[in-house]
């Protein structure tokens, strides 16, 4: 008996500790997803003018 | 107790443009532009260095030792890495470093090694000549290039442990630490061709162990070359990796292989998971499902995911630090923070992706190739997502995507700058690099475990370093603040 209450105690406190966590990761992620937007916005500034002459030129030789 | 686990990271660096746009010239033009910075420009001693020597004892009948360029440009740096051509790629080699994060430094200030070698280089050439380096590990179309880790090892373990120990790591840790890839390179059934990889390297990967490291690549690779005293050391020479951008894999790439080591050394395979029983298979399913749901067959007849593999991994190394500290590989603080990572990376990338685009490399990479693919409704082999994939590791601030896409760092821009001028002060880096800055004119060249010296008359006279941790700051800072020419130094070393 005392074991169970003692393991429902963990269960909530666990839960009442989490529950502000859950939260912050929520605009956390929405942060995360608002930066790649502003990432998108500007990529086209950033990439090589002809993506495919650029892909195509990339040819190394092999080393190691 | 484990031998402390001095390690480090050599990277070859992707290559474009240049006088004719040969790559070996352009390599060329980079090594020399940083080296004629004022800085060094010192010869690599050869001797000793013995790249076909093999762990196994016996090389294979089709194994053949690999060919040592002498010609092509090299130096010593001032903070005990070496800068050279390594085929047609420019290769730093970082100095060797004690900790995993002191690895990870020095591993940052090779990038900024070859970003301001490439700025030198350009400001005279021809801008139609312009230079550009990447830091990858493949062009797309079947040519890959390495970035090797390198960790000290007690000679007397047994080489088929480590194999046994590493196997289930070296195919599932790119998890974690995957650098991503835009395609496949590599024949396989249209149907399993996956639009994304985890990793770079993976599917170049043909054998589980052996000698070579340009063709039949092996998981495990048996160089036993140990630039040191091998009646006591053997240096693990890792191939199976990627370049990293974001410093925290690095980290947890460098962290992890040096905890499972020490793991090894003091208490044998006990608690490594069982061998797939067909790693090669293995290491490129796992790298052609960015799900992670793919499983393999285990020797033990149960089947695995990379994910089992590293949560088995990293509770045995918890489980090593909990018991045995982890001082072999850094001091508290530091184990603590790689195996806190290495959790939150590796629950993150299965349970909650976006939580780690921050430090996981592929996981950051995929958010952009999906996102652009999806606002402009592209096909999975749109040029402009390969070239994404190429320019997240382009160097160039103004290009590179890794600068953008919000990675947290563990070094700033000052930690990085001592990095680049000054060398490691916990191994014999700090020696090779303290004899660079003082007395280059006097040394007729370097290598990983000696220094030359030519004081101009007499015969060269050669400063030996087979063990790596001897050579430090707390060691011989003295004996450079107290003889200020090499002619005292090399008196004061009784030579």
């Amino acid at each position: 008996m005392a074991e169970q209450e003692r393991i429902q105690k963990q269960r909530v406190s666990r839960a009442t500790e989490s529950a502000p966590e859950v939260s912050v990761d929520t605009s956390k992620g929405e942060q995360l997803k608002a930066d790649l937007d502003d990432l998108l916005d500007e990529i086209d500034e950033v990439l090589e003018e002809n993506a495919e002459e650029f892909v195509r030129n990339y040819v190394q030789k092999g080393g190691e | 107790m484990a031998l402390a686990k001095v390690l480090g990271i050599e990277t070859e660096f992707g290559i474009a443009g240049g006088p004719d746009q040969d790559p070996i010239i352009a390599s060329s033009v980079i090594v020399n532009a940083y080296a004629q910075r004022g800085i060094t420009h010192i010869n690599w001693d050869f001797e000793g260095e013995t790249p076909g020597v093999d762990a196994r004892g016996i090389a294979g009948l089709t194994a053949f030792a690999p060919i040592v360029e002498t010609q092509l440009a090299n130096t010593v740096l001032t903070n005990g890495a070496r800068l050279y051509v390594d085929h047609a790629h420019p290769e730093y080699s970082s100095p060797e470093c004690r900790t995993p994060l002191e690895a990870v430094c020095f591993d940052a200030a090779g990038e900024e090694v070859l970003r301001r070698a490439q700025r030198a280089a350009n400001a005279s050439l021809d801008p139609a000549n312009a230079i550009t380096i990447y830091k990858n590990n493949s062009d797309g179309k079947g040519n890959s290039y390495g970035c090797h880790e390198n960790y000290l090892v007690e000679r007397s373990v047994d080489f088929g442990d480590i194999v046994r120990a590493l196997v289930p790591h070296f195919i599932s840790r790119q998890i974690v630490i995957g650098a991503g890839k835009v395609g496949v390179e590599t024949d396989r059934p249209r149907a399993t061709r996956p639009a994304f990889q985890v990793s770079q390297r993976a599917e170049f990967f043909e054998e589980v162990v052996g000698l070579e490291t340009t063709l039949k690549r092996p998981i495990i690779n048996t160089r036993d070359e140990t630039h040191g005293d091998a009646e006591r050391f053997r240096r693990l020479h890792v191939i199976i990796g990627d370049a990293n951008l974001s410093q925290y894999a690095s980290a947890v790439k460098l962290g992890a292989t040096a905890l499972l080591l020490a793991a090894l050394e003091d208490q044998g395979l006990r608690g490594f998971p069982p061998a797939p029983r067909d790693p090669v298979r293995a290491v490129r399913a796992f790298a052609a499902d960015p799900t992670l749901r793919t499983t393999v067959e285990c020797v033990d007849e149960r089947s695995r995911t990379a994910w089992d593999f590293q949560d088995q991994l990293w509770t045995l190394a918890e489980r090593y630090v909990d018991e045995r500290g982890g001082a072999a590989v850094a001091e508290h603080d530091e184990v603590r923070f790689i195996l806190d990572q290495w959790r939150e990376m590796l629950d993150g990338v299965r349970d909650d992706p976006a939580s780690v685009a921050d430090r996981v490399d592929w996981v950051a990479k995929q958010r952009i190739v999906d996102g652009y693919r999806e606002r402009y409704d592209l096909a999975a082999d749109d040029a402009r997502l390969r070239a994404i994939d190429l320019q997240y590791h382009d160097l160039r601030p103004e290009r590179s995507l890794a600068a953008r896409v919000g990675l947290r760092r563990l070094f700033d821009e000052p930690a990085i700058d001592a990095a680049v001028n000054e060398p490691p002060p916990s191994t014999r880096a700090y020696f090779r690099g303290q004899c660079v800055t003082r007395f280059a004119g006097e040394i007729a060249a370097a290598n990983w475990d000696s220094v030359v010296f030519d004081l101009g008359d007499g015969p060269l006279q050669r400063v030996p370093m087979p063990d790596p941790l001897r050579g430090t700051a707390a060691m011989t800072a003295h004996l450079f603040e107290t003889n200020s020419s090499a002619i005292d130094l090399l008196a004061a070393l009784g030579g």
